[in-house]
């Protein structure tokens, strides 16, 4: 079975810090890093690979830099390494980026299973995978949390809703997202990193898989940010003082002031 | 092709752009900004320059579409079982102020089996017309039938907006639906106006888990998409008198479908879901004991709330993955949240800080999460949940 896991750099984002002063996020030094969400994607599909052959591509667009990244996948198991990098691509939106990362596994050709991550640390849409399953004109399952059954020709997955899960089966080719609890990523072996650091990454331009610029990058993202800027968490705190006995009473006191009424409440709910 | 450059004889080295760039993008080399090839052409640096400059080269967007073409708005009424969810009707509460803005009507779209006392209360909550679509087969959701019919109804229609819940359902069919008819989709929003110029609608939303608040457009495309937030917008006090038209439209059901729900199965053990709690209880690494989370269960059950947890907590298996709350769980917006021995790191607060009120009980006073709280006690959680137990039990 031939996997094809879509992959997206992002920021580390546990080190974004605000400049207070000039209400800018301070960047120095971030590292970039494979958006975490992705990683689950990547070990899924070499674990689906592991049990029934084929080949595991992962795929990804950005600057020329996320060529390294890609490489570190190679050390989890990941086969094959493909980049899609060209200026055309620069401010693509989701729908643009679902169309050039649809024309990239186009490209790649002959798969059975896309697998992404549930979404992007920097951005949180979750709209690329069923946006690129939409472009490629097959069926997705988002927020993938076990994959049940799989063979060549269909795969039966759980996916995660707000009170439970939801059991849908489709035909392959297909795209999942999957989300954290799907698996436990494992870390890097000593064999596969020496064949990481040896591995070439394919880069490929619009030009590279037949894209039509007018639907890459900005061009092609109906989408513009017209405005950003830092929330304020206007919260007017106030600390519970006094014994362990007198904090719990006094909060006690002031959510039940505040209407919250803890018999009302189960019946509101 | 869209380009940006600095042009140098104008640039003073003020370095204004390079803390405006939310990418990173723009560095400072000999005195002048220089913008890296990580640039997304965002132009939110252009604005920041007093100096005029950055020159940037935007194309016009391609496959632009006469907007004026399309009226109303829209909102997918999600329905369980007939009854519509609660976003349902904070979708309704919402666009109801934007139809009105733009002086047009208020459609909800209801799809599903047995839906037609759904219609009425859809009506009471805000909605001049209700589309339904009714149909034994399209009982549980399904990607591939309800985003076929959603898109008939679009074509046939010509809606200038459409909202959905961003719900596992809501972020799933909205993406679908938005990549067939090529048009602008702003995910997870929190605030949503008409600019009252253009009637051009404003979807502003987190981004970099809640550091950034970005306002996003969709100007040549229709119709708008976004999808809202659960617990964030306000649904309108019921008015069972309310007059509405329900229109049942000529569509084709799908049948022979690829996607098949075998089953829906509900996990919840507790009274009520973490996204629809009205009280939820978190507990985190300082709670020390994965035996102490009953102390958390207990304060909940108390409270007719839901239990919450850290992703430290869910990470080293103290509990499921499904009471994770944050950026890599799930985001909540109750009346009052309660963080127990939560540090707060901003993936978390990134997941809770829209609850109304925040109770934060932690050793450490210098605990993050104080900063967004509400309420704050430093001290022993161990020491604290029993004596809150006792308290509301007395109430």
């Amino acid at each position: 079975m031939n996997i094809i896991v879509c992959v997206k750099q992002v920021p580390a984002t546990n080190e974004v810090k605000m400049n207070k002063e000039t209400n800018t996020i301070i960047r120095e030094g971030i590292e970039a890093i494979i958006n975490p969400f992705d990683t689950y994607a990547i070990e899924e599909g070499v674990r689906i690979k592991e049990k029934t052959g084929g080949k595991t591509t992962v795929l990804s667009m950005g600057i020329p830099s996320v060529a390294d990244l890609l490489k570190e996948t190679l050390a989890v198991g990941i086969d094959e390494a493909v980049l899609l990098s060209d200026r055309t691509f620069a401010g693509a939106d989701s729908l643009a980026t679902s169309y050039a990362l649809s024309k990239g596994i186009e490209h790649i050709g002959d798969y059975d299973l896309i697998v992404c991550g549930k979404q992007a640390m920097d951005g949180d849409t979750a709209q690329v995978g069923p946006g690129l399953a939409e472009k490629l004109g097959i069926p997705h399952t988002t927020y993938v949390r076990k994959i049940e059954e799989i063979n060549d020709k269909y795969i039966r997955c759980q996916r995660m809703t707000e009170d439970g899960y939801d059991i849908i089966e489709m035909p392959l080719p297909a795209v999942i997202t999957v989300v954290k609890e799907i698996n436990e990523p494992r870390l890097p072996s000593l064999k596969g990193m020496m064949r990481a650091k040896r591995a070439v990454v394919t880069v490929l331009t619009a030009k590279d898989i037949g894209a039509d610029s007018d639907l890459c990058g900005l061009k092609g993202s109906p989408t513009q940010v017209v405005k950003t800027f830092v929330p304020v968490h206007d919260v007017q705190s106030e600390m519970i003082e006094g014994e362990p006995e007198e904090q719990a009473e006094k909060l006690a006191k002031k959510l039940l002031s505040m209407q919250f009424n803890t018999s009302d409440s189960t019946e509101v709910i | 092709m869209a380009s940006i450059k600095i042009i140098k004889d104008k640039c003073v080295g003020c370095k204004l752009c390079v803390g405006s760039c939310p990418f990173g993008a723009i560095e400072m080399v000999d005195k002048k900004a220089v913008i890296l090839e990580n640039c997304t052409l965002c132009s939110i640096c252009v604005e920041s320059c007093k100096f005029d400059a950055i020159d940037f080269q935007k194309d016009e967007v391609s496959n632009a579409v006469d907007i004026s073409l399309y009226k109303g708005v829209w909102i997918f009424a999600e329905q369980k079982n007939g009854e519509p969810e609660s976003i349902s009707y904070e979708l309704l509460g919402v666009g109801r102020k934007l139809a009105d803005d733009l002086k047009t009507s208020l459609f909800a779209i209801i799809i599903g089996d047995e839906i037609e006392n759904a219609t009425k209360k859809l009506i009471a909550y805000g909605a001049d017309k209700v589309i339904m679509v009714e149909d034994k087969s399209l009982n549980y959701y399904n990607d591939e039938s309800y985003t076929d019919i959603f898109v008939q109804l679009i074509k046939e229609n010509n809606p200038e907006i459409i909202l959905l819940g961003a719900t596992a359902y809501g972020r799933s069919l909205a993406p679908k639906i938005a990549s067939r008819i090529n048009t602008g989709l702003t995910a997870d929003c929190t605030k949503l106006e008409i600019d009252l110029e253009d009637g051009k609608l404003l979807q502003t939303r987190p981004a970099f888990g809640g550091n950034l608040m970005a306002t996003i457009i969709c100007p040549k495309h229709r119709p708008q998409m976004a999808t809202v937030r659960h617990k964030v917008m306000k649904e309108l006090e019921p008015d069972e008198k309310r007059l509405g038209e329900v229109i049942r439209p000529n569509v084709n059901i799908p049948t022979d479908l690829k996607i098949k729900v075998k089953d829906v199965v509900s996990t919840i053990t507790e009274s009520v879901s973490l996204t629809e709690a009205d009280v939820i209880v978190s507990g985190g690494r300082g709670m020390g004991d994965p035996k102490n989370f009953e102390l958390i269960s207990e304060l909940a059950n108390v409270l007719g709330g839901a239990v919450g947890a850290s992703r430290a907590t869910v990470d080293a298996g103290w509990i499921g993955y499904s009471h994770q709350v944050g950026q890599t769980g799930q985001t909540v917006g109750p009346k009052v949240y309660f963080a127990c021995g939560i540090s707060g790191a901003i993936q978390h607060i990134a997941g809770m800080s829209s609850s109304d009120t925040i109770i934060a009980i932690n050793k450490n006073p210098d605990a993050p999460i104080f900063k967004v709280a509400t309420f704050g006690i430093v001290g022993d959680v161990l020491e604290i949940l029993p004596l809150l137990i006792k308290e509301f039990k007395k109430a």
